[in-house]
């Protein structure tokens, strides 16, 4: 039964060095068998296994394109040389890189060549009955005997009844050789440790078969939302959106989201406590429902999840022209640039003014003076709330057809009207005042500070698939490390004297720390059922 | 009101690590002593061994005997300085358990969402299990080991992490915080002790290649290959439970940041981790593996985990930027 093992397992024979014997010489059929032996073998699997950890490392060093593009874009500023080194050698995408791929593919194929023979000889292995008594007990585990005055025959069956009621599954044999007549039963117990064994490999494959084919349907899209304002499940109106390979646009559950109201408390020393987003939700039948979306606690709508992923505030603008109608008027979301919440925000005016306009704020919620002199924000809640605006004039590259990022305002063309390189000072604003743009364009006026939030929108219908492969990797993990397979024998023989001999003995079949105990018990725990008093 | 819960903490904390001062010099001692005991063996054995060829004389069979007389040189008994250390441990424990529980008290919630309160809960826990432990297996050798970096880490953990009790962040809400990082710090302690195992199982195993050569308190302690064994044990439960807080981990990021694995650095370290222990159980099972080259793994597996706590919370740029400093 050594086929239960891998080929190269600890207990089949050392391989033979011996140089008169000449391999014989191998077709290419011969070839690749030796290649998938070699590649499904426990040593080849090892190796792999230890590779994909060391494979590993470099993506926790490198900043990874799918979990932080910032960083990447830093990376290659920071590191103008070594960025085409590394990007070539795919260190920014590591987990999807040909090396990393092919590392996990070779060993998830070493993998299924492992459990599919394994398979087999497990199902003939649980329909097997448990093999022939060993004709001599003395070599092996735990091997007690002791004489006692009953009969060879029953004596093995009380035996039997013992190891039964202890799940083993047993098999009476008896056999005369030179005249001495033994009965004996043979038992096996623990065929759920190379069950569980198998388990845990096979949902290992098909936890990565869920994520690669289950994850290309899904889809993910983020989109900043400001309060009062609404978001619909349709594919314009995400900002960012990942469509899986196989993602069709239908799929997506119409819904509607609307942030009522988003609320943030924060400690005495402005450590965040809570974030709320109260939301009003409306599904495909109209039908209306109010949630409170929090960090830990996702909104579940339509077999998707929208989860509150960054929030900040989102200052309403309003700019006039010299006669005092209003030419723009917008809640623009300010990114959070640290802790205490200073934000930087963009503003773009295209039309209406005498000149195209467009403005970088900076918006401090609650308004302090570093020693430098510079603004700072010194707490995250609006206490001092102070808005600064730099004003730039000139073509905004709006009408050229490229496309402009809606934070990022490219001043290289734009001439300094107020702030950094103006003659002018930028711009300071409390919500409700108004003040004059320079050159007489006209006024602009922070008229109110609302809060943003950002969702993601997930949908990944593999997931549940992972759950159940994940626990049964679990379950099939404990039942295959933690049950011990063993064999046990009991040997009554009939001496000349009219007495019997009776043996214990045990074989483990994996690790099994508890065996020589185990067949202790069995010996003593029979023992007393013979009514023997055994003395050690 | 709670200042004087988390200065009482403090106050718990350092009598703990004054405590398992003494322990770790009392694990010293209980080695240096087995050292000399040994000496003294080596002194008596002519003659027992005399006495025992006596005994034996020309009768077959005598296997059995030359066995014991091959078997360790074990102390009779738990020595003076052994059971005073494992009282000290055992009390500075406790006091190590009161600054936990008081700490969490005073932050009102699991007292685990930063370095300092991790690496307090972490060395606690790590301790208990080994006091446990000893129910089982008497590993109590492996004293001077667990107590010695456990007092060491503690000393890092209150002058390097020390924070003062802030409120949880909202993405630290949540009931698996609990049971993600609980779970990762009970796998990291049998991890700790098979890392421990592993490595005296190393100065063992050079010990028995060498003919006995090498430090003499190994001859006290069990043989290499029954070091194995334990470690193997040790490490399997460590490495069920590292399972699950992968999988748990998995679980609370889909939870908090809507994807259950991202690669974030320290996805990357726990995966890594479990990685190297699943190679260390498949080492067993590959010849040429068993022995000194797994137990190197076991260590490199540890090493791994703390190179995971210290230097990827302290250094690297990811998601659970939860160290607090």
């Amino acid at each position: 039964m050594s086929l239960s093992r891998p080929s190269d397992h600890i207990d089949s024979p050392e391989p033979s060095t011996d140089p008169s014997i000449t391999q014989p010489k191998l077709g290419i059929v011969g070839y690749l068998r030796f290649f998938w032996r070699q590649l499904t073998s426990m040593r080849t699997a090892l190796f792999l296994l230890l590779m994909l950890a060391f494979a590993s490392i470099p993506g926790s060093l490198v900043p990874q394109r799918s979990s932080d593009p910032n960083g990447v874009i830093q990376f290659r500023v920071d590191n103008p040389d070594l960025f085409p080194v590394l990007d070539n050698l795919q260190v920014f995408t590591t987990y999807t890189s040909v090396w990393f791929s092919s590392i996990y593919l070779l060993l998830f194929v070493s993998l299924i060549g492992c459990i599919i023979p394994r398979t087999k000889h497990h199902i003939d292995a649980l329909r097997a009955r448990p093999p022939k008594t060993p004709a001599r007990l003395g070599r092996l585990a735990g091997f007690t005997s002791f004489d006692a005055r009953a009969d060879a025959a029953s004596a093995i069956s009380t035996g039997r009844a013992l190891l039964r009621k202890q799940g083993y599954r047993t098999e009476l044999f008896s056999s005369t050789v030179r005249g001495v007549t033994s009965h004996s039963v043979s038992a096996e117990r623990g065929y759920l440790r190379e069950t569980g064994n198998l388990v845990f490999h096979t949902a290992l494959v098909g936890v990565l078969i869920s994520v690669a084919i289950g994850g290309s349907f899904g889809y993910s899209g983020q989109r900043v939302v400001v309060e009062g304002q609404k978001f619909v499940n349709v594919l314009g109106d995400y900002d960012s959106f990942n469509p899986g390979r196989f993602f069709e646009s239908d799929v997506l559950a119409p819904f509607r989201i609307n942030l009522d109201e988003f609320s943030a408390s924060y400690s005495g020393t402005g450590l965040a406590t809570d974030y709320s987003a109260f939301v009003t939700t409306t599904d495909a039948e109209g039908t209306e429902d109010t949630a409170d979306i929090k960090v830990n606690e996702p909104l579940d709508i339509g077999g998707t999840q929208v989860f509150l992923l960054g929030n900040g505030y989102a200052p309403t603008i309003t700019v006039r022209d010299p006669e005092g109608t209003v030419v723009w008027t917008d809640s623009v979301p300010f990114l959070p640039q640290d802790t205490n919440l200073t934000s930087l925000g963009v503003v773009k005016v295209p039309d209406g003014l005498a000149e195209q306009v467009g403005m970088i704020g900076f918006f401090y919620p609650t308004a302090a003076t570093l020693e430098s002199g510079a603004l700072t924000s010194g707490y995250p809640a609006l206490v001092d709330p102070l808005l600064t605006l730099r004003v730039y004039t000139g073509d905004l590259g709006l009408d050229a057809g490229v496309p402009r990022s809606v934070y990022q305002l490219d001043t290289e063309d734009l001439t300094a009207v107020a702030g950094q390189g103006a003659p002018v000072e930028a711009l300071e604003i409390t919500p409700g005042e108004s003040v004059d743009l320079p050159n007489g364009l006209g006024t602009v006026e922070l008229t109110d500070v609302k809060r943003f939030a950002s969702f993601d929108v997930h949908n990944d219908p593999s997931q549940i698939w992972v759950l159940s492969f994940a626990i049964l990797i679990l379950a099939g993990l404990f039942t295959g490390l933690f049950i011990p397979r063993r064999r046990v024998w009991i040997k009554a023989i009939e001496n000349a004297d009219g007495t019997i001999t009776l043996e214990y003995a045990g074989l483990a079949r994996g690790e099994d720390p508890r065996l020589e105990a185990a067949v202790a018990d069995i010996s003593a725990a029979h023992a007393k059922q013979l009514g023997l008093k055994v003395e050690p | 009101m709670n200042l004087t819960l988390e200065t009482t903490s403090l106050l718990a904390i350092y009598s703990a690590m004054a405590l398992y001062t003494i322990a770790f010099i009392a694990f010293t001692v209980d080695l240096a002593r087995r050292s000399a005991l040994v000496q003294a063996a080596v002194v008596e054995a002519p003659v027992a061994q005399a006495v025992a060829a006596s005994a034996s004389g020309a009768v077959s069979g005598s296997t059995r005997l030359l066995e014991k007389a091959d078997a360790p040189v074990a102390p009779p008994r738990a020595s003076k300085a052994m059971r005073m250390a494992l009282a000290f441990t055992t009390i500075g424990f406790v006091l190590h358990a009161v600054g936990v529980v008081l700490r969490g008290l005073a932050a009102g919630y699991a007292p685990w969402s930063n370095m300092y309160g991790f690496a307090i809960t972490a060395t606690g826990v790590i301790v208990g299990v080994f006091l446990l432990v000893q129910f089982w297996q008497d590993l109590k050798f492996l004293g001077a080991y667990i107590v010695g970096f456990c007092l060491a880490f503690l000393g890092l953990a209150t002058v390097n992490f020390y924070v003062a009790v802030a409120p949880q962040p909202p993405a630290l809400q949540s009931t698996w915080l609990v049971i993600h990082v609980f779970v990762a710090i009970l796998g990291t302690s049998f991890f700790a002790l098979g890392g421990g195992l592993s490595l005296v199982q190393l100065l063992q195993a050079r010990r028995e290649a060498r003919g006995g050569a090498g430090f003499r308190f190994l001859a006290t302690l069990p043989d290499a290959q029954k070091l194995e064994n334990l470690a193997y044990r040790l490490i399997l439960v460590g490495f069920v439970f590292w399972t699950f807080t992968l999988i748990a981990g998995a679980v609370w990021a889909e939870r908090a940041w809507g994807r259950y694995w991202g690669w974030d650095t320290k996805e990357v370290w726990t995966f890594i981790i479990w990685t190297i222990y699943a190679g260390y159980i498949h080492a067993r099972a590959t010849r040429g593996w068993r022995g000194s080259r797994s137990a190197w793994l076991a260590i490199i597996g540890f090493a791994a985990v703390m190179f995971n706590f210290t230097v990827v919370n302290l250094f690297f740029k990811g998601l659970h930027a939860y160290s607090g400093l």
